[in-house]
C-alpha cells in the first residue's frame, strides 16, 4: 500500500473522530453560544474513564458507551451548576470552561499518571481488511463507518424529530422559541449532555489509535475549533466537511511539512475567515 | 491626597529591593512587574475595547523568541530590543487583521487559534525555535553603563519600564483615543454612525496592546535568559486574562493587582502544592462565579459603601 493511501485512510479516520468531537462542540456553540473550551477535556476524560473500565474487564464497546455517559453526566453537572448561572456572560463562560479544563487535566494527571495509556483494539477489528486488492486496517475503517452512522443519526435527529426541530428553533431564534413554548433551558442541558457524550465516546474509540496521555485535550481542542470555524457553528454539514478537511490537512501536513504542520492546518482557516467569516456552511449571524 | 499616595507607592516600589529581603523576593517582584506590564497591555483590549484575547501569550512569546534570535545572531542589545518590538508589532497587525473579522466569541476563538499557531511553530519548527529545548541567551544589557546582571539592578530597570507603561496607560485612558476605544466597546454602531472608523480604532488598540505585550516579552527574555514553548502555551494566555479579570477589567490598578496576585499565588502555591494548574483553574472558576467584577472594583465598591454609610450616620439625615 502506498504512502499516500495510508495517509488518506488515516486522514479519513481522524476526520471521523473529529466529526464526533466537533459536532457536539458546534451544536453547543450554535445553540447556547457557549465556546465550550472543556470540550477537549471531555474527549480525554472519556478515554481515561474507558481505560479504567477496560482494566476492570469491561468490553470495549460497553466501555465506550459508559465512558461517554460518565462524561455526559459530568457535562450536565457543569452546565446545570455553573454555566447556567453565567447565561449571556460570554467572557465569564470562556474563563470558566477554560478553568475547568485546567482542573480536569490536573485531576487526570493525578489519577491516571503522566504515562500514555494505550487502549487495545477490539479483537474482532484487529488486522486488515482487503478491498479492491488492497489491505486496509479494519479498525480505521470501522471508525469511519461509525462516524458516517453517527452523522446520519444526528442528521435524522435534527431534521426529522420533534426534539431536532426544537433544537433548530433554539439555534435560529432562542427568544422566539421560548415564546412558542419550547423549554430552551432544558434543551440547553440536553444538547450539552449530548455534545459531551459524543466527545467522550469519540475519545474512547479514538483510544486505540491515539492512546490517552496528558495534553490530549489541548491537542484536540484547537482541531475542534478549526473545524467549527471552517464549517460554521451550528451546522452539522459544516462540521462533517470541516472535520474531513482538517483530517486531511493535519495528516498530509504532518507528513509533508512536519515542522509546519500547524501552519498548514490553520492557514485554510484563516483564508475562510477572511473570505467568509461565518464559515463555509454557517449562516450569517443576525 | 491621590498624588501623595502615588508618590508614596513609587517610593515604596523603588525601595522594594531594600525591604523585601533576599534576592528570591526581588526576583519575584521583577516577575510581578513584567507580568503587570503584560496584563496592562492585555487590558487595553479586554477592558477598554471589550475584546477578550486568548492569544496574547503568542505576542509575548514572539517578542521573546525574536529577541533571542537577534541576540544569538550576534547583534547588540539595541538591535535586540528593536527587532523584538518590530516583530511583535508586525505580528500584532497580522493578528488584528484576522481576529477583528469577528467580535465577541468569534474574536476569542480566532485569538485562541492564532495563539496555538504560534505555539505550534515554537514547539515543532525545531530549526527555527529549537522546539521543546527552547533558546538560551547570554547576558543582560547595561543601558547607560548600569549593569542589570544583579536582581536589584534588573528590578529597577523593569520598574522604570513599568512606570512608563503605567503613565502611557493613564494618558491612553484620558485621551480622546481612549474615549473612542471605550465608545467602540459600548456602542459600536453609534460610534460608526458618528463617523468614527470603528475597525481602525480597534486595530490601533490592538497594536497598542501588542506593543506592551512585546515589551513584557522582551523583559521576560532578559529576566530568564531563556525562552521555551511554555511561554506561548494557551495556559499563559489564560493566565494573562486571569490577571486582568481577577484584578478588575478597565481599571488601571486592576491588572497590576491581578498580576501580583497570580505571580505570588503561583510561587507560593507551587512551593506547597504540586498541582498549580488545578489551583489556577479553581481560582478562575471561583472569581468568575463569586466576584465577576474583579478584586479592585469590588473592593472600591465596598470602600465607597463604607464611606457613604459613615457620612450618612454623621449627618444624621441632614437633608
Amino acid at each position: 500500500m502506498s504512502l499516500w493511501l495510508v495517509l488518506a485512510v488515516n486522514s479519513i479516520t481522524l476526520g471521523g473522530l473529529l466529526f464526533l468531537l466537533s459536532a457536539g462542540f458546534s451544536l453547543i456553540f450554535g445553540l447556547m453560544k457557549i465556546p465550550n473550551l472543556t470540550h477537549g477535556s471531555f474527549f480525554m476524560l472519556g478515554a481515561y474513564f474507558a481505560t479504567s473500565l477496560i482494566a476492570r474487564g469491561v468490553n470495549f464497546w460497553a466501555a465506550a458507551l459508559v465512558g461517554g455517559l460518565l462524561v455526559a453526566a459530568f457535562g450536565g453537572i457543569v452546565e446545570r451548576l455553573i454555566l447556567r448561572r453565567l447565561a449571556g456572560a460570554e467572557l465569564a463562560q470562556v474563563l470558566v470552561t477554560l478553568g475547568l479544563s485546567f482542573m480536569v487535566a490536573d485531576v487526570c494527571l493525578m489519577v491516571w499518571t503522566g504515562d500514555p495509556i494505550r487502549i487495545d483494539t477490539p479483537s474482532a477489528l484487529r488486522g486488515a481488511t482487503s478491498m479492491l486488492g488492497l489491505g486496509f486496517p479494519t479498525y480505521r475503517l470501522a471508525i469511519s463507518l461509525i462516524a458516517v452512522i453517527f452523522a446520519a443519526a444526528l442528521w435524522a435527529l435534527l431534521e426529522r424529530t420533534r426534539l431536532g426541530a426544537m433544537i433548530r428553533a433554539g439555534v435560529d431564534d432562542p427568544a422566539m422559541a421560548r415564546v412558542v413554548g419550547i423549554r430552551v433551558s432544558r434543551l440547553f442541558t440536553v444538547v450539552f449532555c449530548l455534545g459531551a457524550w459524543l466527545a467522550g465516546f469519540a475519545g474512547v474509540i479514538g483510544g486505540p489509535i491515539l492512546s490517552v496521555y496528558p495534553g490530549l485535550d489541548q491537542e484536540m481542542l484547537p482541531l475542534a475549533l478549526v473545524v467549527v470555524i471552517l464549517g460554521g457553528s451550528g451546522s452539522l454539514l459544516g462540521s462533517l466537511v470541516g472535520s474531513f478537511v482538517v483530517g486531511f490537512l493535519y495528516n498530509f501536513g504532518q507528513a509533508m511539512f512536519p515542522e509546519l504542520a500547524y501552519v498548514v492546518l490553520f492557514l485554510p482557516m484563516l483564508i475562510v475567515l477572511v473570505l467568509r467569516p461565518q464559515g463555509l456552511f454557517g449562516r450569517q449571524a443576525a | 491626597m491621590k498624588r501623595l499616595a502615588l508618590a508614596l507607592s513609587v517610593v515604596i516600589l523603588t525601595a522594594a529591593p531594600l525591604w523585601v529581603g533576599g534576592t528570591y523576593y526581588v526576583n519575584i517582584a521583577s516577575q510581578i512587574l513584567i507580568f503587570a506590564i503584560f496584563a496592562l497591555g492585555v487590558n487595553v483590549l479586554v477592558g477598554y475595547a471589550g475584546l477578550a484575547s486568548l492569544g496574547h501569550a503568542g505576542l509575548f512569546g514572539i517578542a521573546a523568541y525574536a529577541g533571542a534570535q537577534v541576540m544569538n545572531a550576534g547583534h547588540g542589545h539595541v538591535a535586540v530590543a528593536a527587532g523584538a518590538i518590530a516583530m511583535t508589532l508586525v505580528a500584532s497587525a497580522a493578528f488584528a487583521v484576522l481576529a477583528l473579522r469577528g467580535t465577541g466569541l468569534g474574536f476569542v476563538m480566532i485569538t485562541v487559534a492564532l495563539g496555538q499557531i504560534v505555539w505550534g511553530v515554537a514547539y515543532r519548527w525545531i530549526s527555527l525555535t529549537n522546539g521543546d529545548n527552547g533558546i538560551s541567551i547570554k547576558g543582560r544589557p547595561s543601558p547607560l553603563g548600569l549593569s542589570l546582571a544583579s536582581p536589584a539592578g534588573f528590578y529597577w530597570a523593569t520598574l522604570a519600564v513599568f512606570l512608563v507603561a503605567v503613565v502611557s496607560m493613564a494618558i491612553f485612558v484620558t485621551s480622546p483615543f481612549g474615549a473612542s476605544v471605550r465608545g467602540t466597546r459600548d456602542q459600536a454602531r453609534r460610534m460608526n454612525a458618528l463617523g468614527y472608523h470603528v475597525w481602525m480604532i480597534r486595530f490601533l488598540a490592538f497594536l497598542f496592546s501588542g506593543f506592551w505585550s512585546g515589551v513584557a516579552g522582551l523583559l521576560y527574555l532578559y529576566y530568564n535568559q531563556f525562552v521555551s514553548p511554555q511561554v506561548v502555551a494557551l495556559t499563559a494566555s489564560a493566565e494573562a486574562l486571569l490577571m486582568v479579570i481577577a484584578g478588575g477589567t478597565a481599571t488601571l490598578l486592576g491588572p497590576i493587582v491581578g498580576s501580583a496576585l497570580v505571580v505570588i499565588m503561583k510561587n507560593v502555591a507551587s512551593a506547597y502544592i504540586e498541582r498549580w494548574n488545578f489551583v489556577l483553574g479553581a481560582i478562575f472558576v471561583a472569581i468568575v462565579v463569586f466576584m465577576p467584577e474583579g478584586l479592585v472594583p469590588g473592593t472600591m465598591r465596598l470602600a465607597r459603601w463604607a464611606m457613604t454609610a459613615r457620612r450618612f450616620n454623621g449627618s444624621e439625615r441632614g437633608r
